[in-house]
């Protein structure tokens, strides 16, 4: 834990729409060590996919971002893009909800992943084919060779997902962000994805960094969670504890919503009201609006990150002990 | 309970797919997406329906509403055989029973406000209403809904996910009808708005008295709203009960694996939960397997399931499944205690 | 405590704020920021000006022959503001041929006038003529789907495969060379190519919800295409329509060019460039007089229609 993988400090995200400045992320720092697994958890309109966007440099045109990303020690933020092409490249790798954005359907899935070791790690053609072969194989598709030869709308979306993150990892990268990989998928493959992810990091020792909306698949799978609400962290911590003592009205709600089949449950209960508009944000805590705990300071002031129980830190004017279900 | 508002007798929905550079005179390739389904809606209750996507539960729930033709069976509405009314006619059907969609921005039409689209099945049905009386009827049905009512002038593009949906529901009901289909209604929502979707269409049936089919890949949230479950599996129902039963006890083998694909929000639960995952993908319904078509991806499968489709039989009182064996399958885990 | 299970909950949520917004009230918003295209509607909207008030304006009339000028056009002809006291050309308080006259010794300010109204007239009428016969044909075509669907293309194939030029000139050497058959031919023609691409687009609306949600209503068919399919079209329709006038423009003054489109003393701007391009040696204004009117309104045309795809097609840039 003395270096860490992945240091952001104070990042935030801003875009410059005809409405005027919309402040996506606000702010954020987090660490993360080899083979760590961070959830980022949040509604639409959190910012946490535009945080993994500026980590990486894909924001879109009127995006900017401030602050500071090191992966390794290097600087990474607002690279120039031949730069950071390498680092996306080789060092960290992400995949998306839609594996059909990222993939060309123009071409055979084995080219498209040959390419990648090619250009990056300047392999010949051959030896790059049969390493992602054995990668197909590694992420659990079968008959890997004979795939290799075929078109990306031939596969499914699990497989299609499958292999979004077998090209995530040609190259080895430290570290694997995954923005809402099963979102679009059924549960039984949701379930047969995670636990793919699950191997890949026992097998590659890649870090990992999952974001979702739902907390329902972030028990079984990661250490740590961040819970983001407005582009800002509400509140942060190890998973068990945070699942088990929620320390933010955010999160309890949350985690109140998720339908459970393992216990009965009379209706289900809901945070009222919708995701922020990030446009009119005023200085105070984003949640207000939607909090049960809301009081006097909470529209004037945001909350500080305030670290608590060694390893925990939330962001919230309320008291631990009025926190509970 | 025994009122049947709607019911499906042996339906089959089969579509022509054309193959790949063939000349118009060659015989398209068949997809069979729902084959021989059987169900039925009571007066008030709501029927959950589950499935992986490619199971046929969306062209099931078209073939009722009728945007998709069925190829064979019959579809009663009170007893009455809807499939064979003249067009006027089941346009005029559309009335009793309405639709919600999945994506919620993508079911309205983005060049209409939404009092317009609210409206629509109004002007459609109910014409002897003066325009006034149908704006506030427009009006009403929004503050039931949880959407404030002098927003009619406003674009679908301008509201949330779950605000949209709820623009959804609002159309759907506008016209009182007596069955809605909702299809997938929550699964492209955030989860803190899914529940928000859930308990509104939960509220809203009881304060109307609709009966609910509630289509969806996720059996938590079908338990929370249905009243009896639907498992279908490649356009076959292979498990029917009601909702506690199948969750709490499922019988086929597939239904145990969609629960035990269930995330548990509890860390602790989740690592020591015995989580058999089904393994393999949805075999291509162009080319099903023989038999029981669930036999390629099932743990307890044997050589006599290749032969002939298991019939759905009871199991207990009002608890249906298509599987001989299903006994076998409580040594495979998967069930929660509910 | 923490949590409630409120129904009316969305009430206090936020709602949209400020006034509504069409997609229409967008896209406007985002052509006024184009300045290319805002350029182009401004030259357009004089062009149309000056058809419309250049006949109050004109000195003379079309037809009316100033004898004076017989005979020594070339020297004598020329637009009056180059008057001088090293030409012949009469000032512009003794003549007002603003714009000279043609080698007829006609005032071709009026001819002028006169031709851009026959022009953008065609253009006007041959891109109407598209978006209402071929935006209908295509969209029930597409609707519809199956049997009726290629039935209605194929008549569209064989109208495109009949060689319509060759038919054209036909028709004007049969039936007479009239402005009523010139917009007959244009028309037959102009709707085919916005049939394809509003069919192409009707398929891809077909499957959108909004519109299965309508059919599931039970709404008549004819309503679905008019309320919902056509002015989905529309944006698609109106940028085609708007690159469509300049090509017809070009496709009438083709046709005037080779002499048979609209009939003496009546002109056209091709008309009118023909004209002048026999009097190059003598008279160079009486080609780039018109020419410049042809060349400016088409770039018009051709900025607008740019800036209306980028505005009603915000995702394609």
């Amino acid at each position: 834990m003395t270096e860490h993988l992945l240091s952001v400090r104070d990042l935030s995200v801003s875009f410059d729409t005809p409405d005027g400045t919309v402040s996506a992320v606000n702010g954020i720092s987090l660490d993360l060590a080899k083979r760590d697994t961070l959830a980022i958890v949040g509604e639409s309109g959190s910012g946490k996919t535009q945080l993994a966007f500026a980590m990486l440099g894909l924001l879109a045109r009127n995006g900017r971002s401030e602050g500071s990303v090191r992966i390794e020690g290097q600087e990474i933020l607002n690279l120039p893009e031949a730069k950071l092409n390498k680092v996306r490249a080789e060092r960290v790798a992400m995949i998306f909800q839609d594996p059909m954005t990222s993939l060309n359907p123009y071409l055979k899935i084995g080219t498209q992943m040959a390419e990648v070791l090619q250009l990056h790690l300047g392999k010949s053609k051959r030896a790059a084919m049969e390493d992602a072969a054995r990668m197909l194989d590694a992420v659990r598709i079968p008959d890997a060779k004979r795939r290799l030869g075929m078109y990306p709308h031939e596969f499914s979306g699990g497989m299609r997902q499958r292999i979004m993150i077998a090209m995530a990892l040609l190259c080895r990268p430290a570290l694997l962000i995954a923005d809402e990989p099963t979102t679009a998928l059924d549960v039984t493959v949701q379930a047969q994805i995670m636990e793919l992810l699950t191997e890949v990091r026992e097998e590659f020792g890649t870090a990992i960094i999952l974001i979702t909306h739902d907390l329902g698949i972030v028990a079984g799978s990661c250490e740590r969670t961040m819970v983001m609400y407005g582009g800002r962290v509400m509140e942060t911590g190890p998973t068990d504890k945070l699942f088990e003592a929620p320390s933010h009205p955010y999160t309890l709600g949350l985690l109140a919503a998720v339908p459970r089949l393992d216990i009965p449950q009379e209706d289900l209960l809901t945070i009222p009201g919708d995701p922020p508009d990030l446009l009119g944000l005023s200085g105070g805590c984003p949640f207000t609006p939607r909090c049960p705990l809301a009081h006097e300071p909470c529209p004037q002031r945001m909350p500080d990150l305030v670290s608590f129980d060694t390893d925990r830190k939330r962001a919230c004017h309320a008291a631990r002990e009025d926190v509970h279900r | 309970m025994t009122d049947v508002l709607l019911e499906t007798r042996d339906l089959d929905v089969t579509f022509d797919i054309a193959k790949r550079g063939a000349m118009p005179w060659t015989r398209p390739d068949a997809l069979q997406a729902v084959s021989k389904a059987n169900l039925t809606v009571h007066r008030g209750e709501t029927l959950g329906l589950v499935g992986e996507s490619g199971s046929g539960k969306s062209t099931l729930a078209r073939a009722i509403v009728g945007t998709v033709r069925p190829t064979g069976g019959r579809v009663l509405w009170k007893g009455r055989d809807i499939t064979a009314l003249k067009p006027a006619e089941r346009r005029a059907h559309g009335r009793h029973v309405q639709m919600v969609f999945q994506d919620p921005l993508a079911a309205l039409d983005p060049r209409m406000n939404v009092g317009q689209i609210i409206a629509e099945p109004l002007k459609t049905h109910r014409g002897d209403l003066d325009a006034k009386e149908q704006r506030r009827r427009v009006g009403e049905m929004m503050e039931r809904v949880g959407l404030l009512p002098n927003l009619q002038n406003r674009y679908p593009h301008e509201f949330s996910g779950g605000q949209c949906q709820r623009i959804g529901i609002a159309r759907a009901l506008i016209t009182e009808p007596e069955l809605v289909i909702c299809d997938e209604p929550v699964s492209a929502l955030d989860v803190s708005v899914q529940a928000q979707v859930v308990n509104l269409l939960k509220g809203l049936q009881k304060d109307m008295g609709l009966s609910l089919m509630f289509i969806a890949h996720d059996l938590s949230v079908v338990r929370h709203i249905s009243s009896r479950i639907d498992v279908l599996y490649l356009g076959r129902i292979v498990e029917t009960g009601t909702a506690a039963e199948v969750t709490g006890a499922p019988k086929h083998p597939y239904t145990r694996a969609l629960i035990s694909s269930v995330p548990i929000p509890d860390p602790r639960l989740e690592r020591t939960r015995h989580r058999p995952v089904l393994k393999g993908e949805l075999p291509s319904p162009m080319d099903p397997p023989s038999g029981c078509v669930f036999r390629t991806r099932c743990p307890i499968a044997r050589e006599s399931c290749a032969e002939a489709r298991p019939p759905l039989l009871e199991a207990a009182p009002g608890h249906c499944v298509a599987c001989p064996f299903y006994e076998d399958a409580g040594a495979m885990g998967g069930a929660v205690s509910a | 405590m923490v949590v409630s299970h409120s129904q009316s909950a969305a009430l206090t949520a936020a709602a949209p704020m400020g006034p509504p917004r069409s997609l229409w009230a967008d896209a406007r918003a985002r052509f006024f920021r184009n300045r290319a295209a805002v350029g182009g509607l401004v030259v357009l909207g004089l062009v149309a000006g000056f058809a419309i008030f250049g006949p109050f304006v004109a000195q003379h009339s079309i037809e009316e022959i100033n004898w004076s000028i017989l005979g020594k056009v070339d020297d004598a002809g020329g637009p009056c503001f180059l008057s001088g006291p090293d030409n012949e050309i009469p000032p512009c308080s003794e003549t007002g041929h603003w714009f000279g006259t043609d080698a007829q010794a006609r005032d071709l300010f009026a001819r002028t006038v006169q031709g851009t109204q026959i022009s953008l007239m065609v253009g006007v009428v041959g891109a109407l003529i598209a978006v209402l016969v071929g935006t209908i044909y295509g969209a029930v075509s597409g609707y519809f789907g199956g049997r009726l669907d290629n039935m209605m293309m194929r008549v569209v194939d064989v109208l495109m495969s009949v060689p319509y030029m060759f038919v054209l000139i036909l028709l004007l050497v049969v039936f007479g060379r009239s402005i009523l058959m010139l917009f007959i031919g244009i028309g037959l023609i102009s709707w085919l190519d916005m049939a394809r691409i509003a069919r192409g687009q009707t398929l891809s609306l077909r499957s959108r919800d909004f519109i299965e949600a309508a059919i599931a209503t039970g709404v008549h068919p004819f309503r679905i295409i008019l309320r919902h399919i056509v002015p989905n079209l529309l944006g698609v329709v109106i940028v085609y329509a708007t690159l469509l006038v300049p090509s017809m423009i070009i496709y009438e003054s083709f046709i005037s060019f080779l002499g048979l489109g609209v009939q003496e003393p009546l002109t056209s701007w091709g008309a009118l460039i023909n004209e002048g391009a026999d009097q190059m040696r003598q008279g160079l204004w009486m080609l780039l007089i018109p020419l410049a009117f042809f060349v400016v309104s088409l770039f018009g045309f051709f900025f607008v229609g740019d800036g209306l795809r980028d505005a009603l097609d915000p995702k394609d840039r």
